[in-house]
This record gives structure tokens, sequence and C-alpha cells, in this order.
């Protein structure tokens, strides 16, 4: 292993004794997380040996594969040979996305840190959710929760750093902010990130056949609404009032 | 389901639901009831067959004491208590497996993500239906209830370490923390802690079962069945699949050690470890009890040809 990692994307390395990783670059771009969006639907429709498992981080593309039918060799010669079938950093995104408008309430006691999250970015609070609900925000990855979306990218003036200390709890359906991204939760829990919106989505229902709402690609479009409808949304839809259109394909 | 963020869950010592499978001769797919240093105590409704494998405890079915890492038949309306763990999990398997329902083609619990529950008190449970087979038999446990050392392969970010820190990482005797549970394992030593040279700004990554994460104060967190499935610490190492056994089933204030592999032996020791699991049946044996034993082994010994002699010094250390 080099000493820095190499500056020339995409790179594969390994991971655990039983994974690769496909990296398109170290930091967040739309080129890196098209790329890997594409990258793992292209391996989903044309398995490396011994495929077992993908999944994309924000610009990199994980594979499991199985050690009893494959090896280290055979997959990263296929991952090679599909990485030079294209230009990934402006792949299509995949398809069969859908676009998500999602009822949310900002700021009040349900989601407090809305003005210091505005003025970290320089907005009045008006302006901040003007701003975040201006156009859809794109699923970058799913990750760390069940269902959990990483959503942008927001426009510059929200590149604004995690807080210091972390908020102890916060409630599922929050909508955090922090550099450009915006993640909702989809369990309670604790965050450095600021907690300028609350949804009603339940992201993640294992009782469901289907139990993820979002997948890596779709697009998020919040909507202002009160307390109240928010409240009635909880109670009388086991979406949160969330509601999804499919995107055509093709379409950017 | 790591794309959707969803990390494996499922038994914390797979290698005891493999022994367990093997005791009774089924699927390792059925669920077992997994015990965290706890204790149980059951009535059974209806005659069964059960396999007690991981962290030993006291067993014992009306009165009478059950050996460890081996099967036995139950009979209808008696109880089975369980106790006395050391710590680390242990396993209750029942003939057929415990009912549970599928979710996303696991029987797998996640508590974490709100998948399976904790037994409480008063709760039934139902077995599928079991094929049947024989009962008394033990098998030897592979040595994992003392820590030791753990092997490791080097991750994308081994490299992020100085070298100094690496060799200091495996020269360090660490002490599992007695906080744990499912989602991760810290690690406490004396001296400096450990740290990348990037610190804290990497792009949030893929995280694999096994991962040593370094966090903010210095110390190793082992990630587990129900850890997050991204994370932008640092990992120093991966740990071997086959030796997080070793590490979940160590007894709190143990000592452990990590020593880097190549990533070639990490897939021959594996593949070598799956392999032995694969042929764990072959290395069941009969308990050494009492006179109504002598049946079975006789009929062990006809079908498998290993002398009476071998029988008697090996079976009975379970």
């Amino acid at each position: 292993m080099p000493p820095r990692p190499p500056s020339d994307w995409p790179v594969i390395r390994t991971v655990g004794v039983d994974g690769m990783l496909v990296s398109f670059g170290d930091r967040l771009s739309e080129g890196a997380n098209r790329a890997a969006l594409a990258f793992r639907a292209a391996l989903d429709g044309a398995p490396v040996p011994g495929q077992e498992e993908t999944s994309t981080s924000l610009a990199s593309v994980y594979v499991r594969f199985d050690l009893r039918g494959s090896d280290h060799a055979a997959v990263h010669s296929a991952l090679t040979k599909l990485l030079a079938q294209r230009d990934w950093f402006d792949a299509a995104l995949p398809h069969g996305r859908k676009r998500w408008r999602v009822p949310a309430v900002f700021g009040t006691a349900l989601a407090p840190q809305l003005s210091e999250a505005a003025a970290l970015a320089g907005l009045s609070p008006d302006e901040a959710i003007r701003s975040i609900c201006a156009t859809p925000l794109r699923v970058q990855t799913i990750g760390f929760a069940p269902g959990q979306p990483y959503l942008g990218e927001l426009p510059p003036h929200w590149d604004i750093p995690r807080q210091t200390g972390l908020t102890p709890r916060v409630p599922e359906g929050a909508l955090v902010v922090a550099i450009r991204q915006m993640v909702v939760f989809s369990v309670s829990a604790p965050t450095g990130w600021r907690h300028v919106g609350q949804t009603a989505l339940r992201l993640f229902r294992p009782d469901q056949p289907d139990p993820f709402l979002l997948r890596p690609g779709d697009e998020v479009q919040f909507v202002p609404v009160s307390a109240e409808t928010l409240d009635t949304m909880r109670r009388t839809d086991p979406a949160g009032g969330a509601v999804a259109v499919a995107i055509a394909q093709g379409a950017a | 389901m790591l794309a959707q963020g969803l990390s494996r869950g499922g038994a914390a010592d797979l290698l005891a639901l493999a022994e367990g499978a093997a005791l009774l001769g089924q699927d390792t797919g059925l669920a077992a009831l997994e015990i965290a240093g706890s204790f149980l105590r059951a009535t059974l409704d209806a005659p069964a067959r059960i396999a007690l494998t991981g962290a030993p405890m006291r067993a014992v079915c009306d009165g009478a004491a059950l050996a460890w890492n081996a099967s036995h038949a139950v009979a209808a309306g008696a109880t089975l208590d369980l106790s006395g763990s050391a710590g680390g999990y242990s396993y209750l398997h029942m003939g057929g497996g415990i009912v549970a329902p599928k979710v996303l083609g696991a029987r797998s619990a996640h508590l974490a993500a709100g998948i399976g529950a904790m037994l409480v008190a008063g709760d039934a449970l139902e077995f599928g239906p079991d094929a049947g087979g024989r009962v008394g038999l033990c098998l030897p446990a592979l040595p994992r209830f003392d820590g030791g050392t753990l092997r490791m392969v080097e991750t994308p970010q081994t490299a992020l370490f100085p070298p100094t820190q690496r060799a200091r990482f495996t020269e360090t005797v660490f002490r599992k923390d007695a906080r744990a549970n499912r989602m991760g394992q810290r690690l406490v030593c004396d001296g400096a802690g450990f740290g990348a040279e990037t610190g804290l700004s990497i792009l949030s990554e893929i995280i694999v079962l096994g991962d040593i994460q370094i966090t903010g104060d210095g110390a190793p967190f082992v990630l587990l069945c129900e850890c997050q499935t991204t994370g932008g610490y640092p990992r120093i190492g991966t740990v071997l699949p086959c030796d997080i056994a070793r590490l979940v089933q160590a007894p709190a204030g143990a000592a452990l050690r990590f020593s880097f592999v190549s990533l070639e032996d990490a897939v021959r020791l594996e593949r070598q470890e799956a392999a032995r699991r694969a042929g764990l049946r072959r290395t069941l044996r009969p308990l050494v009890r009492d006179v109504h034993a002598i049946a079975d082994l006789l009929a062990y010994q006809l079908i498998s040809g290993v002398t009476c002699g071998d029988e008697l010094e090996s079976g009975g250390g379970a």
C-alpha cells in the first residue's frame, strides 16, 4: 500500500478479507457521486466473480464477494475491465429513481437550531427555509443507520461546520444540516449536525415487504408545513405525507 | 443490506451458531436464542432436542446437570435453567429452530434497527418442526474464551497512521472494556492513545464488521454485527471474521493484542475456518454419560471406526 492515497481516480483497494472498494475521489463531488451510483448499477447488472453484495458511499462503491468461489485477482480484473468501459464521472444516474416531496416543519420547538444554522450560512431563517426547499436534493448515499439518506448538495453558503458538541438526541425524522449536506434521521440518535427541520418520515419499516423508503439516486424536495399539519400527517399517513413521482429515464 | 444502511445483525458469535446447528444436525439459518451475560429459566411444553454453545453456563434440567457444547433431549414439562455466565454470548438452540419471521431474507435480530427484540419474563417461543436426530453428542469447543491475539488486515486508512503508531498498536496489550454491546467493543490500554495524521477529516466511507475505528479519544473501538454501515473515523485495521468470536467471547478485562497478517494469509485462514465449520459434524462425539449412553457409543463406533479407547479418552471433555 502506498504511503499516501493515490492522486489518480478511480482507485481499487481491498476492504476486509472479502471486499473491494472502488473510490472515485477523496472528497464529495457531483462527478464522484454520480460515478459511484452509476458504477454500482453497472455492477449489479454485470456482477464480478462471486459477487455477494454491493453498496455505495458518497464517492465509492463497495463489493463483497464469496471467497469460496472467487478471489481478489479475479475481482480486481473484472472491476478494472468495467471501469475502463467508460468515463463514469459523467455517467447518467441509474434508472428507476423517484422524486419525493417531503413535508417538514422548519424551526419552532420541533427543530430548534434553524436560526443558528441560518446565521452560520449568512441567511435569515426565512431565507434559509427558501434556500433548502428551492430545489430537489439528491440522495447521495444511504448509510450509517437503516434507510438513512445523505442529501445534497446545498448551495455553497451552506458549507457550515458540524457543531463541536453533540446534541444528545434528535428524534426519528429529524432533518439536520452541515457541510452542504442534509440528513434525515431514520432512528432517534445523537448528532453533531444542526437540527433545522422535522419530518414525519419513517425511513425504515422492518415489518413491510420493502422496508426502505428511499434509494440512492432518488431526489427529495422539502415543503414547509405547520406543526399542526405535520402532526396530522404523522397520525394518518404511514408515509408521513411524503409523495413520490417517477423520474423520467435520462433526466439529469 | 449495507446499501440501505443495515449491517449484518444476527449472532454475535457465528461459530457458536454453527456449532449448535452441527450438534442438532440442522441448518445454520435457523434462529437460536442468544444470552448475553444473563440467565434463563424456561419450561418446555413439548419434548425437544436442544443444544448449548458459546460462552459456557451452568445448565440444569429438572435438577440434572447438562453438559455444555452438547446436545440433549428434554422432556415435555421440564424446566431448563441456564445461569452463572462469566460474560460473552451463550446460545440455546432448539431442534427445528425458534420460529422467527424472516426480515429481508434472514431470521437475524438487529436490535439497533428494531428487528427482533430482547426476551422479557413471560414471553413464549415457538419451535419449528424438528426433523429429529441423535442427541447426547458433544463438540470440542474452539478455544476463544480467554482473550489472546486478534489477527487483522490493513484497511484503506491504515496508511494514514504513521508507522510508529502501527508498530505501537501491535505491541500494546489492550483490555476489553466492561461496556460492550452488539454494535461495538471498546478496548482500553495504559499509555497514549492512537490517531491518524489526517485526524477527523476523512470522507465518510464503508464500514465492515471487525473494523477497528480510532475515535477522538484515541481508544480503539471494534465494530461488530450491529454497527453503523458508514463512518468517517479512520480504521487502523480490520479483524479477520474468524477471530471475531475470540473478541466477543473474551471476558471483560481480558488481555487482547492485535497482529497484522497479509491479505493472502487472511484469505487462507478464512477459507480454512470456513472448511472447518462446514465439517463440524464430523467432529461430533458422544457424551460419556451413564449406562444409557453405551448404546449410542457402540453405534457411533460402528459408523466411524474410532476405537473404544479413543472414545473413552476424548469423549468427556465437554
